[in-house]
């Protein structure tokens, strides 16, 4: 019982990580390479880390495992926010089919500073 | 927060007595340090918020994980088949009235959601820049966000 849901954990982790992969290959644009970057991906370490606790069953891997996962989701965010950030005020364009851009408007209104 | 402290040493000395250190035992001197505290609140005078808060915590974990999973699936499938389904763009989101510290966690959990990144926050605080990745109205992927993710932060922290 116990190894069919390590084996399941590891599985969806797995390819939660190589859809990751692709997506960064495979998404237009710089911003939306971000979304499949930090999040696809941070689901798919927690999923490998979970069946690592599950397989060792101890209190120090079980311990460290949930610090890695909590930091894991306490970095991942920033990281996307910062990079993603400096890529707009740098100048980076988002894709031809993009709906609409509430911060270009926000800044030609003069609310937000120009860069 | 006190009661939390409480509830965590009473684990502890469940596990102590148990005699064996597993998260296991931890969780479930936890579940009975719980039951515990909420039974004798009449005589100790525990605050009675932190019982509300706990669950209020736990359902806002088992939400975020259904909708980071969720939200997962979609941009998989977007990345899967050959054709591009996304829209994306950028939204103004109103923070108006909130603290820096919840600012920080919603803008957190926004960037932690597939489909949704946060990407800046105005000089004066009031708004945070969203880039979106399935947006049909703006309008109304603001109203999904206020009724779902902020309404579930604040009742963790407020």
């Amino acid at each position: 019982m116990r190894e069919i849901l390590i084996a399941l954990l590891l599985w969806t982790g797995g390819l939660f990580m190589f859809i990751a992969a692709i997506g960064i290959v495979r998404l237009p644009g710089l911003y939306m390479r971000m979304h499949a970057a930090t999040k696809v991906g941070t689901l798919g370490i927690s999923g490998l880390i979970l069946a690592a606790m599950l397989d060792f069953a101890d209190m120090a891997v079980t311990t460290q495992g949930f610090l890695v996962i909590i930091f894991f989701y306490l970095t991942a965010p920033i990281a996307a926010h910062m990079i993603s950030r400096a890529a707009y005020y740098s100048g980076v364009k988002m894709v031809a089919h993009s709906v609409v851009d509430e911060l270009k408007e926000a800044r030609e209104n003069g609310e937000e500073k120009k860069a | 927060m006190k009661m939390f402290l409480v509830n965590i040493i009473l684990a502890l000395i469940w596990g102590a007595m148990s005699g064996e250190m597993t998260f296991a035992s931890f969780l479930l001197g936890y579940i009975v340090g719980y039951i515990l505290l909420l039974l004798t609140q009449r005589f100790t005078g525990a605050e009675s918020r932190y019982f509300g808060k706990v669950w209020h915590i736990l359902l806002f974990i088992v939400f975020f994980l259904k909708e980071m999973l969720v939200a997962s699936l979609r941009v998989a499938y977007d990345v899967l088949t050959p054709t591009h389904h996304n829209r994306p763009g950028i939204i103004k989101y109103s923070v108006e009235g909130m603290t820096d510290i919840e600012i920080t966690l919603l803008a957190k959990v926004i960037s932690l959601t597939p489909g949704t990144l946060t990407m800046d926050v105005s000089e004066d605080g009031k708004w945070i820049y969203i880039h979106a990745m399935f947006i049909d109205d703006p309008d109304v992927l603001r109203q999904a966000i206020k009724a779902t993710i902020e309404k579930r932060l604040m009742e963790v922290l407020r």
